[in-house]
């Protein structure tokens, strides 16, 4: 598990009051972890600040599962 | 509970002054601003004074590193102005001095809080409007304006944000006597008002304490008017 992977998984179970054990890479953020519109938002602000990154509004529009913020952040840091 | 901590704009004279004066008083902290905090005219070990020009994106922009290491739960927007005239009469900036005044620095301010108050999940977003927005007045068609946007903003908001506890309401008073008002308060209007006196701002503040306060619970998106019965819908 990369280190990136980890601290995703841990700030979506934090936002998202779920169980680590539920949630892989392709966990979707709405539909598999009960997100709403908020949270998704709230979401990007965590990683923003966690990874110390500005995560643009039409790209951040793709981040729905843990693999594509785990992608995107390790493709821009 | 009682050591919450208030940030209030305008809050060196007027309503705005009365409302740091009865939060201090129900033992909150308060953040207070002015555009020159040497008009302050009070001091309080809970009270902390800042210079802030609402309508100044870059004033708002200096101000943000303060309101992030104070980290308020209760934002109360009452920075407010008048620039009354006859429509026929009034200019391009007047309205827009108003507008941004009164208006724009509610999406200034409430951007400044909103990010502290979701990770709490608690929160009170206040902003103080006016009948003027709802009941309109002559020669106010900018502070109309302004006052009527801060209500709708107050609502859309609440509807965001209601999931998180953050509840988000406004407060419009009706003739309060203040530096605001002198000179527009005379018989006439006293005769008009069923309670047949003008409001003073401890009116206002009792309201604000308790739309702060944990009794206000499940009150969000709503303008609560403070006007004596002058304007009844």
């Amino acid at each position: 598990m990369s280190e990136v992977l980890d601290k995703v998984v841990e700030i979506v179970c934090n936002q998202l009051s779920v169980n680590k054990e539920d949630v892989t890479p392709d966990s979707s953020f709405v539909e598999d972890l009960g997100a709403d519109s908020l949270d998704t938002v709230e979401l990007v602000m965590a990683f923003e600040e966690e990874f110390g990154l500005e995560i643009p509004d039409d790209e951040a529009e793709n981040i729905t599962t843990i693999k594509s913020a785990v992608d995107w952040i390790e493709k821009n840091s | 509970m009682k050591n919450k901590k208030a940030l209030v704009t305008g809050g060196n004279r007027g309503i705005g002054k009365g409302i740091v004066l009865s939060l201090l008083e129900q033992g909150y902290f308060v953040l207070a601003t002015s555009r020159d905090s040497t008009n302050f005219d009070m001091s309080h070990p809970n009270l902390k004074l800042a210079n802030l020009d609402v309508c100044d994106h870059a004033s708002v922009a200096a101000f943000q590193k303060i309101v992030s290491d104070y980290d308020p739960d209760i934002l109360i927007n009452n920075a407010g102005v008048t620039k009354d005239s006859l429509f026929l009469r009034m200019t391009e900036d007047d309205w827009d001095e108003v507008i941004n005044t009164n208006l724009n620095s509610v999406f200034r301010m409430t951007k400044l809080v909103v990010k502290g108050m979701l990770k709490k999940k608690w929160g009170r977003i206040i902003s103080i409007s006016s009948i003027s927005g709802s009941m309109g007045n002559p020669g106010q068609t900018n502070y109309s304006a302004s006052k009527a946007g801060v209500d709708a903003f107050s609502r859309s908001l609440a509807k965001e944000l209601g999931s998180r506890n953050i509840t988000v309401n406004s407060i419009a008073p009706g003739f309060i006597q203040t530096d605001m008002t002198d000179g527009l308060i005379d018989e006439d209007i006293t005769k008009k008002i069923p309670l047949q006196r003008v409001g003073n701002v401890e009116d206002v503040a009792s309201l604000v304490n308790f739309l702060v306060s944990e009794e206000s619970n499940y009150i969000t998106g709503q303008t609560l008017v403070v006007d004596g019965g002058l304007f009844m819908k």
